[in-house]
């Protein structure tokens, strides 16, 4: 089992917004009578996420006991998610009990903790890859059926991985910044699971005051942010705020501007914290590397070296490894915590391990002489919107599906994408309209008019003339 | 510009709204623009819009259209 709360059963699992605390006993033996609610082994569940107890009592359960979870997005727009999972018809779905009526064609089966079991009216057993243990999306918030395939081995291997690195154990209370659907998110869930630590539950985000409070009162050791999050808490003078209990701050989900890596690491130096820049993706179950905190002032712009067990190599575009530093190429990962594949449809439920422990990362990166990585750029059209994959192909077929006739291109850089196009009338409607449906503030879009989109002589758009916008 | 006209470009500006949407029941997330990332993008406004640098607990009990005013005025020197 993956989850073998046993050893430490006493233990507080989670704290809630309350101030209501959960046991591991608790987790273990609920999560025991909610798997006698299946009558057949290997069932597909689908998730909607949230940082409660209730979800995460699924989430163990379904992955102690052999059923497949698909971790969805709580804030997917409605489409998206009826479309989701109309894609792949989950035998079951684990949702809060408030929303459990949104659900036509399935039935009530089991509540627990403020979420309830609904079983498929029309239920359909279907087969999955043995070592098939988890589902996740990677461009969430486009409702992109794609999901990567990660087995049990995967997730056992880099929760390992990530507590060794990080030094994680019972006494550990991470607050839940980030959402658990999101591969970063849920590692912080698992490496604390198997640790017997407390997760800080909360809805609050770093924005709200409740946040703060409860850093304050529940003696929270450590928090997890991507980019924005590093952002907000500058804007926010965090280093001027007081949190003896707090030790480490952790970064992944996209590159850090040099100059908060640099404020970050001088803050953790000078208060006696520990400040860990990561790197990593949902095709690699979460993580990939890290930058050892001493190391954090010495290599600003890193994100380290390969987590223990891991391997990084860096290819030229003949597939051949460079061995010269400074160079840069295509930078392949090698490690049991690669995914098994992805998946786009329910058959592909039924495929064997693609990758065989080998991850083309699709990020441009180089090392330098002392064996520390850098990532310079990405070989695929996306970008990281307040941490989250947004693939630019589909957010253009998003807007050609329902803006008939429209000329239109995205582009752009990190946490802003640059949307062009040649009607002006439209130029507020798409704004709202991608703003509304994959969930980002609106100032996360920048709609820019121009008289047409550059294409060269065979018609391929030139993405490039356009990046002068993105100063 | 006049101060209250500066306030209320900010949050027209960010949370993509009207003028008349500007009223005392306006909070954070009382509509789906002033969320955290929202409230960042406000707080950058207003510091800009006045030249003024906010200290922590001000962003954080900035809670609402009204409240902000009176945080402005009472700690900024922002005369409404």
């Amino acid at each position: 089992m993956l989850f073998d709360f046993n050893s430490y059963s006493n233990n507080v699992f989670a704290i809630d917004d309350n101030n209501v605390s959960y046991s591991y006993k608790d987790l273990w033996e609920y999560g025991s009578e909610l798997n006698n609610n299946f009558e057949t082994l290997r069932n597909l569940c689908f998730i909607l996420c949230t940082n409660t107890p209730g979800c995460l009592l699924g989430y163990t359960s379904f992955l102690n006991y052999g059923n497949v979870p698909i971790m969805a997005d709580d804030n997917l727009n409605e489409d998206l998610l009826f479309a989701l999972i109309d894609n792949y018809k989950p035998g079951y779905l684990w949702v809060p009990t408030e929303k459990e009526s949104k659900f036509e064609g399935y039935v009530k089966k089991y509540s627990k903790w403020d979420y309830s079991l609904l079983k498929r009216i029309d239920f359909k057993h279907v087969e999955l890859f043995s070592d098939l243990a988890l589902l996740l999306t990677t461009s969430g918030s486009t409702g992109s059926p794609k999901l990567v395939r990660l087995s049990y081995k995967n997730i056992e291997a880099n929760t390992k991985s990530i507590i060794e690195y990080l030094n994680i154990n019972s006494s550990d209370r991470p607050i839940t910044s980030l959402p658990c659907h999101y591969s970063y998110g849920l590692s912080v869930i698992n490496t604390h699971l198997v640790s017997g630590g407390t997760l800080i539950l909360t809805k609050y985000s770093v924005m709200q005051r409740e946040f703060w409070k409860r850093v304050k009162e529940e003696g929270v050791t450590s928090i997890a942010g991507v980019p924005f999050i590093y952002e907000m808490l500058d804007r926010l003078r965090f280093f001027r705020m007081d949190l003896p209990s707090l030790t480490t701050m952790t970064q992944a989900g996209g590159k850090l501007s040099l100059k908060l890596h640099e404020k970050f690491g001088q803050f953790a130096k000078e208060s006696g914290k520990k400040f860990i820049v990561m790197y990593g993706q949902t095709e690699a179950t979460a993580r990939m590397a890290y930058l050892p905190p001493e190391k954090c002032l010495d290599k600003i712009g890193s994100m380290g070296v390969p987590i223990p067990g891991g391997k990084f190599s860096v290819i030229d575009v003949d597939d051949n490894e460079i061995t010269t530093p400074e160079t840069v190429g295509e930078l392949l990962y090698k490690g049991d915590n690669v995914s098994l594949g992805y998946a786009e449809c329910l058959e592909d439920l039924q495929k064997e391990d693609e990758r065989c422990g080998v991850l083309r990362t699709g990020d441009m990166a180089k090392f330098d002489s002392e064996g520390y990585y850098y990532i310079v750029g990405r070989k695929k059209r996306f970008l990281k919107i307040f941490g989250s994959r947004v693939n630019l192909d589909e957010t253009e077929r998003l807007i050609a599906q329902d803006f008939k006739d429209l000329n239109c291109v995205c582009g752009g850089v990190d946490d802003k994408m640059f949307v062009f196009i040649t009607d002006e009338s439209k130029k507020g409607e798409i704004k709202k309209y991608l703003s509304e449906k994959l969930t980002f503030h609106p100032s996360a879009f920048n709609v820019v008019v121009i008289d047409k989109i550059p294409r060269n002589s065979s018609g391929k758009i030139l993405y490039s003339e356009l990046s002068k916008y993105y100063k | 510009m006049s101060n209250l006209e500066k306030y209320n470009e900010a949050f027209m500006e960010v949370f993509q709204i009207g003028e008349d949407q500007l009223t005392d029941d306006l909070k954070y997330q009382s509509i789906e623009t002033w969320d955290s990332v929202g409230h960042m993008m406000l707080m950058a406004a207003l510091e800009e819009a006045f030249d003024i640098m906010m200290e922590t607990d001000d962003i954080l009990v900035f809670e609402s259209y009204p409240k902000g005013k009176e945080i402005l005025s009472n700690n900024y020197d922002v005369e409404f």
